[in-house]
């Protein structure tokens, strides 16, 4: 009963979407509206749409489930992942709407020498990208997977379904359809949160020392049968000594410089008309996303408690906390509006992450490396865009289709976000406020913290490591090996690696008179908008 | 008719609006005052946050006292740095309202010397 209430909700969800798709398409006849939807997104519209990126399935589902089975060390992601949007507001949202068009590199290549700046900013946010993907694309499967147990819809279908849904999106609607996809999706995230939420108190009768009270005291079963009970707000139950502390700070610096690196957020800034708008709707996003993760407290908590660990491992384990907690909590209806929820979730993350991709070919690589920044003909820009939008999904398929429905890929995220902090945020701060820096500065940059922060992660805990004979599957590491490096996230290192890099292109690298000419340029620019891309009508 | 080409130039033709807008004194302030906010707004919330994850990772027996009934002190402190971030959200959307003030001064300054915004912002990046 449950999967056809899903299939029904999630049907009209993707009819919706479509009508959308159809109707943006009658507007995305210029580049400017393809790429950036007229940069007509009021303030709110895209602080919605920000947050709808950014709460993605490792939010929705994968803190919940954290905190379900650690408590507060999962609860520890949720702070950082608010926090970070001080960086994107109080450094990069504003300069990167005056000085960009389309995409990051726009903001990098600005003063340098534009063909290798170009070259490696759009490499690395296509690695990105990827990674940040494919984690996506899995996540999709393996609750399709759960979900669809026993029906005739299979792992593969399901995940072709999502690509092909995503590409429509992407090719016929460009940005104003991606926006808005992301818009509803927000919307009903955050109602089914709050919620979920306000079932969670009513459990408790409404009394949050009695929730907090049960929080103190969880049971479940441990290793061999024996009974634990546990004070779930206790630090450390997932990070663990000797590592544990550092582990937990490198994600920190991952999180909190990451988000200002990450390419599918910082395009959402070229779809508004000016900066002031820009900075509205950074601070709109950080209400949405701040009141849902303090909301993870309900969802993640209250699946600890009322649902229970065992349950929860039994039945698909952490990723399908949220969608379990709804189920034992308000029955099957709920359960599917959760679901279905949660599939528009990643669906609606993955046609932006398609967006800002194939924008990234399209503007950075065709346009400007290859064709040294001159369109052939007239809307040429744009059907790159489209051909390599097919491509990304064709490729995002295929890679989740070989991986399979395994759970372990939290890791991709992490490292979508170490890879960010690390290659893109020490080149873009360095670009608007540092007038010495110089091309071969960025390069530099980009490369030593795109190889730094990758070589760190296969060299740590998640590749390498010795499994014992019993674990199989996708459970085992790649590599097996003690790891070299010990920590999960690479962030601690991998964003100092980052900016030395930068610092010692710029220092060692040839001269490059034109940077530190055309720094005045970017400074004014940057600073109060003169000569910035308008919107424009339609 | 001198001033407009001059104004509305780009480099290359001698003094652009780039250069005019750079020596204003209105820009310098504006610098002046975005510095004066980012720099120790940012110290400040970079410091906050990491103090949380230092205090939890190396004091967890000190972080773990309950304070507020069964509430401890770790789960206050997570939930305080919302409230902080949106605090200093909230005071960078204040400070700003003056960064738009010099942003206004200084295009209207140009428009008196002839620079045309129609004009302006073909160039290709």
């Amino acid at each position: 009963m449950h999967l056809d209430m899903t299939l029904v909700l999630f049907l009209s969800f993707i009819v919706i979407t479509l009508g959308i798709t159809a109707w943006a398409s009658r507007r995305s006849g210029s580049s400017s509206s393809f790429f950036a939807a007229n940069r007509q997104i009021t303030a709110w519209q895209n602080g919605i749409a920000v947050a709808g990126d950014y709460m993605s399935a490792a939010s929705f589902l994968g803190i919940a489930g954290l905190i379900a089975f650690f408590g507060y060390d999962g609860f520890l992601y949720s702070v950082g992942w608010l926090v970070a949007y001080l960086t994107v507001l109080l450094i990069v949202a504003e300069p990167l709407r005056n000085a960009g068009k389309y995409t990051m590199a726009d903001v990098l290549a600005y003063r340098m020498n534009p063909r290798p700046v170009r070259a490696m900013a759009s490499l690395s946010t296509l690695v990105v990208s990827t990674f940040y993907m494919i984690a996506q694309m899995v996540g999709a499967g393996s609750l399709v997977a759960l979900l669809l147990k026993g029906s005739h819809i299979s792992y593969t279908t399901a995940v072709i379904g999502v690509g092909i849904l995503m590409i429509v999106y992407v090719v016929f609607g460009g940005m104003l359809a991606t926006t808005w996809v992301q818009i509803i999706k927000a919307v009903l995230l955050i109602a089914g949160t709050i919620l979920l939420s306000i079932l969670v108190l009513a459990h408790f009768h409404f009394s949050l020392s009695e929730f907090f009270t049960a929080i103190s005291q969880v049971t479940y079963h441990g290793a061999g049968g024996k009974v634990i009970v546990q004070d779930f707000m206790t630090p450390g139950l997932r990070f663990k000594p000797p590592y544990g502390p550092l582990e937990v700070i490198s994600l920190g610096v991952a999180l909190i410089f990451g988000t200002a690196g990450l390419p599918h957020i910082l395009v959402r800034f070229y779809t508004v008309p000016d900066a002031k708008t820009a900075r509205y709707s950074v601070v709109w996003a950080m209400v949405i996303i701040g009141s849902f993760y303090i909301m993870t407290t309900f969802l993640g908590f209250g699946a600890a408690t009322i649902v229970g660990r065992d349950f929860i491992a039994k039945n698909g384990g952490t990723n399908m906390s949220a969608p379990l907690l709804a189920k034992v909590i308000a029955g099957d209806v709920f359960f599917a509006f959760i679901s279905a929820i949660a599939f528009a979730t990643i669906l609606a993350v993955v046609a932006g992450l398609t967006i800002s991709a194939s924008t990234s070919f399209a503007h950075d690589v065709w346009t400007n490396v290859i064709h040294h920044g001159v369109e052939r003909h007239a809307g040429e820009e744009r059907k790159v865009a489209r051909i390599s939008a097919f491509v990304v999904g064709a490729v995002a398929i295929a890679i989740a289709i070989v991986l399979g429905p395994t759970a372990n890929v939290a890791f991709l995220v992490a490292l979508a976000f170490a890879v960010a902090a690390s290659a893109n945020v020490p080149v873009i701060i360095f670009s608007i406020y540092w007038k010495k820096f110089n091309t071969a500065g960025a390069v530099c940059g980009l490369a030593a913290g795109l190889l730094g922060s990758i070589i760190l992660i296969l060299i740590g805990p998640s590749i390498m490591g010795i499994d014992a004979a019993t674990v199989v599957g996708a459970a085992r590491h790649p590599i097996q090996h003690a790891p070299i490096f010990p920590l999960e996230n690479p962030g601690l290192l991998s964003v100092p690696i980052g900016f030395a890099g930068a610092l010692l292109g710029t220092l060692f690298g040839a001269k490059d008179p034109q940077a530190i000419q055309r720094f005045e340029e970017l400074e004014v620019r940057a600073n109060t908008g003169l000569g910035s891309e308008k919107a424009t009508a339609h | 008719m001198a001033t407009v080409q001059k104004v509305n130039g780009d480099a290359g033709e001698g003094k652009t609006k780039w250069d005019r807008v750079e020596e204003m004194d209105e820009f310098r302030l504006l610098i002046l005052a975005k510095k004066e906010f980012v720099i120790p707004a940012t110290v400040f919330f970079v410091v906050y946050y990491f103090a949380l994850p230092v205090l939890v990772g190396y004091a967890p027996e000190f972080m773990s006292r309950k304070v507020l009934g069964p509430v401890n002190l770790a789960y206050l402190f997570a939930l305080s740095q919302f409230f902080v971030a949106w605090g200093i959200a909230w005071a960078y959307v204040c400070a700003a309202r003056r960064f738009d003030k010099f942003g206004a001064h200084i295009l209207e300054t140009l428009k008196r010397e002839g620079y045309d915004e129609k004009q302006d912002g073909k160039r290709g990046l």
